[in-house]
């Protein structure tokens, strides 16, 4: 008997619990609408960064397609002239392609970068309709140009982008033609 | 016998039908509202403000589904299993008093489709044809699953039948009639929940086990069986197995407002007896509320805790209330 009304008592239990459980502010995100954010360090799709200048960061050595374990990243490099200069240095991507059907979101095309070219961000509404629409190519990819700068192909003095990779880092003069 | 008076029920039977498919769609959608919210989240919400076209959309999917017969399935049966069960599962309501005689075009017009003196038998006798929809369904799909849920759900039934049957019996003895008008009459005074608290109790937990609603939803425990019974039940056909739960699930919620809690009765309702729809109404919703909230509640039995609860718990302990009502009843006069 007192077994029978410990277990009359347990449901009692159960049932309350479910019932105050139905009070409680749903914690649903309307998604669309309603958007969350994302970590600080969330890897979401790529993107190929300019220089203020307008330049390709990019340099077509693809470090990056080496580094990916997916192989999602194909990258064809061809030959920069002061007259039609897309990158600095000698060289920049004239193809530049990420599957994001295979790409796994790790990063390490990012790490191998030697130009901070290639960045993950925190854009992660990725869908697409075909095959063909899963690869991105070097047009989507891109940033847009910056204020200061210029679009590629440029123009430009010669012997003042000689190296592939800047003293530091940081930037390249604004340069105006 | 008047045409008007065929006219009249015709009008009465289309309107009943249509209201309990309008129920059960939207029953749907208020088990999945009803749940969502006891999970702390939102539920349909996209299809038509707060989700109220959910029903529809997913009617029309079902709808336009492919129907697909397994090859080695008993086809005729097979096709007709779902109807064997949705017919009886509709059929019932027509003993379900909605109100009193109320007066429509200057004609007095009783609120029920059928008012016959032994209306509780004839309502355990269609519950019982369901059985052989889902059995049958189990048996002509050729598929193990299927036959298991058919057969757990024809075991699950005829244990469970007896002790609803018996605890129909005391609301019988105290009204004196099978009748459920005369039942919902005989509560004027006091509902019988209260004479009958025991009986209520196991009403509620048979009929729950005997429409295979969680926590006895074995004929289609999904992590065993699949699907149960309807595994390979596609399109149309699967809706009618839908079907045939949600209406029965409001016509056990209707039977214990009637049986126990008094039917369309309620404050003004003998002034006004547009009232009693509109009370019975409010019972069912509060039945079909407890059916959902269990759901949200209680985890599945297991097959030997079902049969030893059915067998050993409630079969006797309906014998018990039926005898010592009965006592009570003869001893009052």
């Amino acid at each position: 008997m007192s077994k029978v009304l410990h277990d009359l008592k347990a449901i009692g239990k159960g049932l309350a619990t479910t019932f105050r459980s139905m009070l409680e502010q749903p914690v649903t995100v309307q998604y669309p609408e309603e958007k969350r954010p994302v970590a600080k360090r969330y890897r979401g799709r790529h993107v190929l960064r300019r220089y203020e200048n307008g330049l390709e960061r990019c340099i077509g050595c693809s470090l990056c397609a080496a580094a990916c374990p997916a192989d999602a990243i194909f990258v064809e490099a061809a030959e920069n002239t002061d007259e039609r200069r897309f990158s600095p240095g000698e060289r920049y991507a004239v193809v530049y392609e990420i599957n994001y059907l295979r790409c796994i979101f790790c990063g390490y095309c990012e790490e191998a970068c030697p130009t901070e070219a290639i960045v993950l961000t925190d854009q992660y509404e990725l869908s697409f309709e075909t095959r063909r629409d899963a690869i991105y190519t070097k047009e989507r990819l891109l940033e847009p140009v910056p204020p200061e700068g210029q679009p590629t192909p440029q123009k430009t003095p010669p012997g003042v982008f000689v190296r592939s990779i800047p003293e530091d880092l940081t930037d390249f003069p604004v340069w105006k033609p | 016998m008047d045409t008007t008076l065929l006219l009249e029920w015709t009008i009465k039977a289309v309107i009943l039908i249509f209201i309990l498919l309008t129920g059960f769609a939207y029953l749907t959608l208020m088990e999945r509202k009803v749940l969502a919210r006891i999970q702390v989240r939102l539920g349909p919400n996209r299809a038509g403000p707060y989700g109220l076209l959910q029903p529809v959309a997913d009617g029309i999917k079902l709808l336009f589904k492919e129907s697909i017969i397994p090859a080695k399935a008993d086809k005729v049966i097979f096709v007709l299993a779902p109807l064997i069960t949705v017919i009886p599962a509709l059929v019932i309501n027509a003993v379900l008093p909605w109100g009193r005689t109320v007066t429509v075009f200057g004609r007095q017009v009783s609120l029920y489709v059928a008012n016959i003196n032994v209306a509780l038998l004839y309502v355990m006798a269609i519950a019982s044809i369901a059985v052989y929809g889902v059995t049958l369904a189990g048996w002509s799909s050729n598929n193990k699953y299927a036959l298991l849920g058919g057969l757990r759900s024809a075991a699950q039934m005829i244990s469970y039948e007896l002790a609803l049957g018996l605890s129909l019996l005391g609301p019988v003895l105290l009204a004196g009639s099978l009748s459920l008008v005369d039942i919902v009459e005989a509560q004027r005074r006091m509902w019988y929940i209260v004479y009958q608290p025991l009986a209520a109790v196991i009403f509620f937990i048979t009929s729950v086990a005997e429409l295979n609603r969680a926590p006895f939803d074995l004929p289609e425990a999904e992590q065993e069986l699949t699907a149960g019974y309807h595994t390979e039940y596609s399109g149309m056909k699967f809706a009618l197995f839908y079907m045939a739960e949600y209406v029965k699930m409001i016509t056990v919620s209707a039977l214990f407002a009637v049986l126990f809690l008094g039917g369309y009765l309620g404050p003004f309702e003998s002034q006004y007896p547009w009232l009693g729809p509109i009370y019975l109404v409010l019972k069912i919703l509060v039945g079909l509320y407890v059916l959902i909230w269990l759901r949200a509640t209680l985890p599945r039995f297991r097959y030997d805790q079902l049969m030893r609860l059915g067998w050993k718990v409630l079969f006797p302990l309906a014998l018990l209330n039926v005898v010592v009502t009965a006592v009570i009843v003869v001893l009052m006069g």
